[in-house]
């Protein structure tokens, strides 16, 4: 039962490995209902995590931070033109598996990522590796609306002016512009473009990240939970951009909610303590999950 | 039943609660007023004795400017204009106006109703303009020290004649000079446009003002760029959990509480002995007190730097913002006025600071205004200090009025703070 203690939940460490579980996971279904959870066995992950058009692709990854290690062994890919959505309880990794993508860990000096991870076949963990160049191709949409102190049009020209992609007013404006209606606020903002981005409600707020991150031409849209923090119609008016930025974006979605999971992506990536338990189509893993702790979190019995 | 009676138990306290709460309250408007009223009696007491010293008695004396008194025979010669003893045309005006006097001492007070600057007056007056010379002028000299401080009221005539610094016949000259409308009040320039002087009539601060000028922005522009660096680089760059950076954190924060004059043995020891800085001068005085300010504007900074968002950083790092560029576009911007504050609270002390300039040569008596920073000058709090140890009574008022002008000064650069915050703040 020490083994029990050991892995609270929102503790990424110290899970069970298969040789330390010897109760038959049939006994622990039996069980406690919230302690079911920890007695079944991740043997590897189930499903279909690997895909034939991967635009991003990650084997073996481990993530560490210091001595505790929050990622075991993670195998995914992630499908040209897809949504994959990342769900799963709190602390079970998948926010550190998205940062993994576009180096974001690189910041936190403990932080240590092992594994091979491509972007195009590239390694985008190799020593060649630019992490400006990588971030500039792997956008990255966060939980909380961040939209710098500045004006909206100085939010969303940041990056183009970062990597000198417009060479004169005009284009900049077009471009500005042009994020601005993708990301499906132009209507909205376009006669307070000098105005504070910081003004804008939440949920416009989140829009202009988008524009932001769609204003540097990004290959992949990594998002962090994008709209946690907003009220359900923002949270409609986003989704329903995810959908149309799919055309031209790759798109990973970690999230909470399990219906936005269902609603906007084609496959879903089920993370449980570090491990990836299964991947399947979104269909699949809300109707016909593969895997028992799957279907526990689907359901509603822990999460 | 439990229930009401913990409604009960709640109820009875909530007296008692109010109660406090209210005597707090009562307690921090009583040490507001007390720090106030002792604010009020500060300023009142140097407004009060220094507000004399920005007026300044002047005399209306005739004088014949003749050339066999001051001996000389060619006007265009320069060097005569230059040394001819134009005390003596001064004294024979003053005598002129009260024959009569017999005694050396008499003679002296006599000569002593006006300054000695009174010759330099004349002498600047005639190698402008030669042709005055056998002409008869008339100007307004500074009134010596002791006419100065019984004009302001502050001698008392009824005092028997041993106790006092004026006796009766120098009384009866002063009554002499007011009946002819010869003795007037006016503004004290002089307190503004001249360096230190023994006479305590002739002392201005320029020197003091300039000095501490020089001295603050030697100061500014060493602490704030280095500080700052500093800050960012322990903050965003430096590796966490190090050994090294925690022992030089610890350090910082010791050197802020280090007593002030162990810098000034620093500085006379490492700057002037070893690296030859020139002493008294204000770049010695900016490198000791950089040395003073720099850990109080890190911390200050390290705090403004560490209260930006992380949600700004990762978001330009996130839009491929290299690190270098998300502090120079972000953090730096957002923690600017808080780093602002810090500068100037360490400013502030520095303007103030007194001891450790006394070890690197600062309180060396200087008449000459400085120009630069390495001239030789001292700094007003230092003026202060070598005033108040003046014996002259007209010093007396001086000192306040240097303590006023010093206070002016902290006030202009709280100011000029206040307006930088403010424009930093307004990127929302």
């Amino acid at each position: 039962m020490t083994d029990v203690i050991n892995t609270m939940p929102g503790m990424p460490r110290a899970v069970p490995l298969e040789s330390e579980t010897p109760k038959p996971a049939v006994d622990a279904i039996t069980g406690e209902k919230h302690r079911s959870e920890f007695d079944v066995e991740i043997n590897g992950t189930v499903g279909k995590p690997l895909v034939d058009n991967a635009k991003m692709s990650s084997r073996n990854c481990d993530v560490f931070y210091g001595d505790k290690q929050a990622i075991f062994g993670v195998d995914l890919d992630i499908g040209n033109n897809e949504i994959i959505a990342m769900i799963g309880p709190s602390g079970c990794g998948k926010s550190t598996f998205l940062r993994v993508l576009n180096r974001m860990n690189d910041t936190i000096s403990i932080c240590r990522v092992t594994g091979e991870h491509t972007l195009d076949g590239e390694d985008i963990y190799g020593k060649k590796t630019d992490p400006v160049l990588l971030r500039a191709r792997v956008g990255m949409v966060f939980q909380k609306p961040n939209p710098f102190p500045k004006s909206i049009y100085d939010n969303v020209a940041y990056g183009a002016r970062l990597h000198g992609l417009a060479s004169n007013r005009s284009e900049l404006d077009d471009l500005v512009e042009a994020s601005l209606i993708k990301a499906g606020l132009f209507k909205e903002v376009k006669d307070d473009l000098q105005k504070p981005g910081t003004g804008l409600s939440g949920g416009q707020q989140q829009r202009l990240c988008i524009a932001r991150a769609i204003a540097v031409d990004p290959e992949v849209i990594l998002m962090d939970e994008p709209t946690s923090a907003l009220d359900p119609i923002a949270t409609a008016t986003i989704e329903e951009l995810m959908d149309e930025l799919r055309s031209n974006y790759t798109i990973a979605i970690v999230t909470h909610s399990m219906q936005q999971a269902a609603r906007v992506s084609q496959r879903t990536a089920y993370f449980h303590m570090g491990k990836l338990v299964e991947v399947n189509d979104t269909d699949k893993v809300f109707t016909n999950p593969e895997h028992q702790l799957t279907e526990n979190y689907i359901t509603g019995r822990f999460g | 039943m439990s229930n009401s009676n913990s409604t009960e138990i709640i109820r009875a306290g909530l007296k008692k609660r109010y109660a406090r709460e209210k005597r707090f309250r009562l307690f921090g408007i009583a040490s507001l007023m007390i720090s106030f009223a002792f604010l009020l009696v500060l300023l009142f007491t140097i407004v009060s004795k220094g507000w004399p010293a920005f007026q300044q008695t002047y005399v209306k004396l005739d004088i014949v400017l003749d050339e066999t008194v001051l001996k000389v025979n060619n006007k265009s010669d320069e060097d005569a204009l230059f040394s001819a003893n134009y005390q003596k045309v001064v004294r024979e005006s003053l005598n002129k106006m009260f024959p009569g006097v017999k005694g050396r001492k008499q003679k002296r007070d006599l000569k002593n109703i006006v300054s000695n600057s009174a010759a330099y007056t004349i002498r600047d007056d005639v190698l402008e303009n030669p042709d005055l010379l056998g002409t008869k002028q008339t100007y307004w000299f500074l009134a010596k020290d002791d006419i100065d401080v019984f004009m302001k009221g502050k001698i008392d005539r009824d005092l028997p004649e041993d106790e006092r610094r004026l006796k009766d016949y120098q009384f009866e000259w002063i009554d002499k000079l007011i009946e002819e409308d010869r003795l007037e009040k006016r503004f004290n320039t002089v307190l503004f446009t001249n360096g230190d002087s023994r006479e305590p009539e002739q002392a201005g601060m320029k020197g003091a003002i300039m000095g501490s000028l020089f001295t603050m922005l030697v100061t500014l522009m060493l602490s704030f760029p280095i500080a700052v660096a500093a800050a960012a680089y322990l903050e965003e760059f430096a590796p966490q959990n190090n050994k090294w950076v925690d022992i030089i954190e610890i350090n910082i924060n010791n050197l802020a509480a280090v007593p002030s004059i162990v810098f000034g043995l620093l500085g006379l020891a490492v700057y002037i002995n070893y690296f030859g800085v020139p002493r008294s001068t204000p770049l010695i005085g900016g490198l000791v007190l950089t040395l003073m300010t720099l850990p109080t504007i890190i911390i200050a900074s390290r705090a403004a730097i560490k209260s930006v968002p992380p949600s700004i950083k990762e978001a330009a790092i996130g839009l491929g913002a290299s690190r270098i560029q998300t502090l120079f576009q972000h953090t730096l911007p957002l923690a600017m006025p808080g780093i602002l504050t810090g500068t100037i609270i360490g400013m502030a002390q520095a303007l103030g600071e007194t001891a450790p300039l006394l070890m690197i040569g600062m309180i060396a008596f200087v008449a000459e205004v400085p120009t630069g920073v390495l001239d030789p000058s001292t700094v007003m709090p230092v003026q202060i200090y070598l005033w108040s140890d003046s014996p002259e009574r007209a010093f007396t008022e001086r000192t306040s009025a240097a303590i006023m002008v010093l206070l002016g000064f902290l006030v202009a650069m709280n100011l000029i703070a206040i307006m930088l915050r403010k424009k930093f703040e307004r990127r929302w």
